[in-house]
């Protein structure tokens, strides 16, 4: 029933949304939707772990984890959403509620499903939400980027369709019907057709890649984080993207069940490695945060089908990096978003001299910068020590010496544009960079306490799961990492 | 009823290649039209016995694939004075070529795989094939052309693909499963039209070469 809830609610609440005119009630909408969310998700921990249309729907440990993830991002957003909205009024702000709780339904929907073809209508459903938010300036730019995103992950999610399908004709004829339930697939893997099974994992790996943005389908990704509204790309990288790897997590699970290791590792550890590279080259030099944190989102998938790849505990990493990422990501995209309300403009150069101007943001970038190249205390290095230590366990050292030396490249190339925006004067004179970032947007204003607060809490909780993982948490992650082949470290 | 499923399936052959080949776009969204009429009709007639459940699936498809979503795209593109698909990276003789290439390489490919149902289905062998090339189309389509609209075909082309490999499943998915899938291929659609009809109003033309701002500098 509690499962049912957790995706009904806010589907319910955006047609609600869509309904109400008055501004002012959407926003109550909203935020009542996301906490009742947060408090189903809570109830889930707590109690029996029931199911829902006949078995359609069920949390397991991966699907509760990342749909943690979305809840607590959610309500992050939705608490800065309600200080951007005081700064920045969209037109309209019936598709900004409306959408925003669609893609919770969405994404829901996706953490829940057992059954592989329900999961994959939830991650179309989770593309086609997001979609009206990016295009949420309504210029040339933001239409390119729609454009872009729409047309690539349509077909990257038919290729998962045609993945679900290939699944579907992999299972044994016997006995007529062939239900797509993952646990069924899972205890049943042995029996299915090899060939088929080969070809589903290639699509599922193409289809739900794309939905990842793991390199080299990640063209969509900077333009889309760069254009759309910074909470909606706070949504895109913390919460979309980990929804896609759940689905891709669940095709890994009955590949590796049935046997295909030696199959289906090589092709996650390529494709890891080829992410991790091509984010190097861009994280350098670029120019644009916004721009530089998508690079940073390829960078990360990489790192979580790299995981996958070499298994062990590796597995275990890459389950604990949904999270972590997810956190990290989602928080600099927002307080990049405040810095973005101060000055109009997404690029480097124009934030620079942020630490007198709004002292707050700047040092949550700060935080977030750390954060999100993995350095210790924070979780992220948890889980990225993880992966390098599964590599090497697991007799893959030449994986980990890359892993290592493209991890710290990438940490120069972020350190130095998020540096210089923290700290930095204006070059070339003309005063200083407060007077600077003061003038041009009218960015005398200091951060409302809405947003910071959503940052603030992500940032607490991303530096907690650095220093302590509680106990039920680490059960729920090393019976992920099971479940995916892998062990618990 | 099963005699009808190879012509069709031929019929879907052949509207792969007339949007290869033909330059209007006007006439691309047309031979869409008709190819989402075979594909409902088609849906009808692989089920042995007729139960609501596939009639009432092939009605859906019928109604979205051949009457609304071409409405809608035509609507999106009323607008332009410009009908014409502008010369694609691969000529319309090259397309076509490569189309035939497509054809062969899918019967290649389908008979290589493992046999799909059992012996009395045996029009279903053909459908296997005719999906990929279909599949293989949209993609062709997709790649190649410049306009927003007819990347917007592709891509229903490509999805038809995947359709047709879904009636092979003796045993279909699930019926909430697939309406879900047809809605959604229904609501992306609807996103791209009204995403073409911006395109259109921001640029005085709806082609995605205008669409060259966001690069890597």
């Amino acid at each position: 029933m509690l499962v049912l809830l957790v995706v009904l609610l806010p589907a319910i609440g955006s047609a609600l949304a869509f309904a109400i005119t008055r501004p002012s009630a959407r926003l109550v909408v909203l935020s009542v939707v996301s906490l009742a969310h947060l408090g189903i998700v809570g109830a889930l921990w707590v109690g029996p772990r029931a199911s829902a249309l006949s078995g359609w729907l069920a949390v397991d440990s991966l699907g509760l984890l990342v749909l943690t993830l979305v809840s607590l991002l959610f309500a992050a957003v939705v608490a800065y959403a309600i200080g951007f909205l005081r700064e920045e009024s969209p037109r309209g702000g019936r598709w900004f509620a409306g959408c925003l709780l669609g893609f919770l339904a969405a994404t829901s929907l996706v953490c829940a499903s057992q059954h592989l073809a329900l999961l994959w209508v939830g991650m179309e459903t989770t593309t086609l939400a997001i979609a009206p938010l990016i295009f949420h300036h309504h210029d040339r730019r933001s239409l390119e980027a729609v454009w872009k995103y729409l047309v690539l992950s349509s077909v990257g999610i038919a290729f998962a369709l045609l993945g679900v399908f290939l699944l579907a004709t992999a299972q044994p004829a016997v006995g007529g019907s062939r239900p797509l339930i993952f646990g069924d697939l899972l205890s049943h893997a042995r029996t299915l057709d090899r060939a088929w099974l080969r070809a589903a994992y290639v699509f599922a790996l193409t289809g739900f890649g794309t939905k990842m943005g793991l390199a080299p389908l990640h063209s969509w990704k900077p333009d889309t984080y760069g254009e759309a509204p910074s909470l909606v790309s706070a949504l895109m990288a913390g919460a979309l993207t980990s929804c896609a790897f759940v689905g891709l997590a669940r095709f890994t699970a009955v590949v590796f069940a049935a046997g295909l290791d030696e199959f289906a590792r090589p092709l996650l550890i390529a494709f890891g490695i080829v992410s991790l590279v091509v984010a190097t080259a861009f994280v350098i030099g670029q120019s644009d945060v916004k721009r530089l944190l998508a690079y940073s989102s390829v960078e990360h998938m990489g790192l979580l089908v790299l995981g996958l790849g070499v298994g062990g505990v590796g597995a275990f990493g890459s389950v604990l990096h949904v999270l972590n990422n997810g956190i990290a990501k989602g928080m600099l995209f927002l307080v990049t978003g405040n810095m973005v309300l101060a000055t109009g403009s997404s690029a480097a150069a124009d934030m620079r001299g942020l630490l007198r101007v709004r002292p707050v943001s700047a040092a949550l970038m700060l935080v977030g910068l750390f954060a999100v190249t993995g350095s210790p205390p924070f979780g992220l290095f948890v889980s990225e020590f993880s992966i390098v230590s599964g590599a090497i366990r697991e007799h893959h050292v030449w994986v980990a010496v890359a892993l290592l030396l493209l991890l710290s490249i990438i940490f120069a190339g972020i350190g130095r544009v998020l540096l210089g925006v923290v700290f930095g004067g204006r070059e070339g004179g003309g005063g200083g960079g407060g007077e600077r970032v003061g003038a041009d947007g009218g960015g005398s204003r200091r951060d409302s306490a809405w947003l910071v607060c959503g940052p603030l809490a992500l940032a607490a909780i991303v530096l907690l799961l650095g220093v302590y993982i509680p106990a039920p948490l680490r059960a729920s992650l090393a019976d992920a990492a099971h479940m995916l082949g892998g062990s618990a470290p | 009823m099963r005699a009808l499923i190879e012509p069709i399936l031929l019929a879907v052959v052949l509207t792969n290649f007339a949007v290869l080949g033909i330059s209007r776009v006007t006439a691309c969204v047309r031979m869409l039209a008709v190819q989402g009429a075979l594909l409902g009709v088609l849906s009808i007639a692989v089920e042995r016995p007729l139960s609501v459940h596939s009639v009432a699936l092939g009605t859906g498809t019928l109604i979205v694939k051949a009457l609304v979503l071409p409405w809608f795209l035509r609507w999106a593109m009323r607008e332009t004075s410009v009908r014409r698909e502008v010369e694609p990276v691969i000529g319309y003789m090259g397309s076509l070529l490569l189309g035939a290439v497509a054809a062969g390489l899918s019967f290649g490919v389908a008979n290589r795989l493992p046999a799909v149902g059992s012996g009395q289905d045996a029009p279903v062998g053909l459908l296997v094939p005719v999906a990929l090339v279909t599949l293989l189309c949209g993609l062709l389509v997709l790649i190649t052309r410049s306009k927003a609209v007819t990347q917007v075909v592709g891509y229903l082309m490509l999805e038809n693909g995947v359709y047709l490999f879904g009636l092979t499943l003796v045993e279909r998915i699930s019926f909430l499963v697939e309406v879900g899938v047809l809605l959604d291929v229904f609501v992306a659609v609807f996103i791209m039209g009204i995403v073409v009809f911006h395109i259109n109003r921001e640029f005085d033309s709806i082609s995605a070469e205008n669409l060259v701002e966001l690069r890597e500098s």
